[in-house]
């Protein structure tokens, strides 16, 4: 077979095959294809917000999926949110304009005294990877620039890393202060960090632990379902 | 070359290093998200202690308080331009340390990770990589370090540039990568891979090993895949596993766990050895005993490791093919 028969033309697949095609751009980190697979399906007449949630989301959870496993480490999970970005730099203004409902908003930050931003930022991007807003606040926030953030950003979701042993205990002195405010509850709070576990998130009083970028977004969507499940019902 | 660090390990069949840096200095009083390496300048006695404690409990090498002393670390202090001076005064400080220490002591000139990722994903290239490393071991070396000490690393491309920095400024060295993601490092380096690595290397270290990671199980798994080596291994492992209790944390292992992962780990294969996180000089003190007063054993087996220090943080370390394999893409089929 030539090189030229080899190839995989996007355009001559039909949808179902185009979108499992993305879903393995996506884990391959290709983000040319990714870009064209998403204008293919605009042209079709797909709804901006379909293409986001049926294929890029879907794609990028196989990836999620993958990495918690062990199967992905970081260099492929760059490069696959990488070409997500992609796509949703094209998808953006029309999610928008159409008025696609949202998935959700975070407001993530390292706490004061933490310098170390790498988990942070894969979190950031695979949260980005799944559809939701990200606000980075970046790393070092003290009490005051979470609240601040809070209070302009309007997130659904507060999500706080620590690497230091040192410094995970600033952690409980946010959310202790977010009590105090009677502001707690209006917030999903997320931690995370390697020296951090399930029974230091509970002691703290956060919503979850989330142990790496992948279980962050599949606890951060489970917490969405939840709010709207409540908000109908109420 | 022959340096105290080579000369050492040809009389000595195993070598203590030290214990944790970090956890020593913040019981000194350290805040966190300062810069422990500004201390070198601000509070040398403190630095003193810190490496005093560590030889007084039987460390034959110490690294020095420069895990962070690189510009980009540093820049988060708005220190930059003062990587050559703390480099040169935590040398200096361990010199000091090491020559009134009556015994043949070795300086290890700590380099950590920059924190940046690299091009293309991220925005470090690797003649910065090579250029910050390089300025940090021109000021270990200017100090009187024995040996450059590359520590923490998780990204294979940081490694080489370390490596190349130590060839540029002449020195001996010796690298360690962290271990905490399945058994691989962060940017999925498998134990097996970091050996091969280390033949390909612009300079190749003298010693290289595991350090940090999860807990002391994964860590000696780690040494039994570096199998097949022909240069000294090295274990610095953490004591357990932090554990929060009433506002404070702390590490769960107990200097008696030290002393049988110490053990296990030269029966493992491991020359220097040493430990993270959490080990302080109570620990380092069972460890030398232990060290002195057992016998070698057999080499260990996963279940025997498993057995006396606990379960690993994964199945598979990627090392035994039983891993779960990554899915097969189309276009990847193809190529």
């Amino acid at each position: 077979m030539s090189d030229e028969e080899d190839d995989i033309i996007l355009s001559e697949l039909d949808d179902e095959e185009l979108v499992a095609q993305m879903f393995d751009d996506l884990y391959d980190g290709l983000k040319e294809e990714i870009e064209e697979g998403v204008n293919i399906l605009l042209e079709r007449k797909w709804e901006p917000y379909d293409i986001l949630t049926k294929a890029l989301v879907g794609g990028m959870t196989i990836v999620g999926n993958d990495f918690r496993d062990g199967i992905l480490f970081v260099p492929e999970v760059l490069l696959a949110a990488n070409a997500m970005k992609g796509g949703m730099a094209i998808l953006k203004p029309l999610l928008i304009e159409t008025g696609a409902p949202r998935v959700g908003k975070m407001v993530i930050g390292t706490v004061k005294g933490d310098i170390h931003d790498i988990g942070k930022n894969l979190v950031g991007m695979m949260m980005e990877g799944a559809g939701f807003e990200v606000i980075d606040l970046g790393i070092n926030n003290s009490v005051e620039t979470y609240f601040e953030a809070l209070d302009t950003e309007e997130p659904d979701i507060l999500g706080m890393s620590a690497l230091l042993t040192t410094t995970m205990p600033y952690m409980k002195v946010v959310i202790d202060q977010m009590v105090e405010k009677g502001i707690r509850d209006n917030y999903t709070v997320l931690v995370g960090g390697a020296p951090l576990n399930e029974e230091f998130g509970k002691a703290i009083g956060a919503d979850a632990y989330c142990r790496d970028a992948a279980v962050a977004v599949e606890t951060a969507k489970e917490f969405m379902t939840r709010k709207h499940n409540q908000l109908a019902a109420g | 070359m022959t340096n105290a660090l080579s000369r050492l390990l040809a009389d000595r069949d195993w070598l203590l290093a030290d214990g944790a840096t970090g956890t020593q200095l913040f019981n000194m009083g350290l805040s966190s998200g300062d810069a422990p390496e500004l201390w070198n300048a601000d509070h040398p006695d403190r630095i003193h202690r810190l490496y005093s404690d560590a030889v007084n409990a039987g460390s034959d090498l110490f690294l020095t308080n420069t895990f962070g002393g690189n510009a980009s670390r540093l820049k988060l202090h708005d220190a930059q331009d003062r990587v050559f001076e703390l480099n040169r005064l935590a040398a200096e400080i361990g010199r000091e340390v090491a020559d009134s220490a009556g015994r043949p002591v070795i300086v290890a000139g700590s380099m950590g990770p920059t924190g940046d990722i690299m091009v293309p994903m991220g925005t470090l290239t690797h003649e910065s990589a090579v250029e910050m490393f390089h300025e940090q071991a021109e000021g270990l070396k200017a100090g009187g370090a024995d040996v450059l000490w590359s520590e923490t690393i998780s990204a294979p491309e940081e490694l080489k540039a370390a490596s190349e920095a130590a060839k540029l400024a002449d020195m001996p060295w010796c690298c360690t990568m962290s271990f905490d993601t399945a058994g691989r490092t962060m940017m999925g380096l498998t134990s097996a891979a970091l050996t091969a690595l280390t033949k390909r290397l612009p300079q190749q270290p003298l010693a290289f090993g595991a350090n940090c990671g999860v807990g002391s199980s994964d860590l000696l798994r780690t040494v039994l895949g570096f199998d097949g080596s022909d240069i000294p291994i090295i274990a610095k492992g953490n004591a357990g596993i932090p554990k929060y209790h009433d506002g404070h944390i702390h590490y769960d292992g107990t200097p008696d766990l030290m002393a049988d992962y110490a053990c296990l780990a030269r029966d493992s294969g491991a020359t220097i050895i040493g430990g993270c996180c959490g080990t302080t000089p109570d620990h380092l003190r069972r460890m030398r005993a232990a060290l002195e007063s057992r016998p070698r054993g057999e080499r260990p087996t996963l279940q025997q490791i498993t057995a006396k220090l606990g379960g690993f943080s994964s199945e598979s370390d990627g090392t035994d093919g039983a891993g779960p394999a990554p899915r097969v893409t189309r276009r990847r089929a193809r190529s």
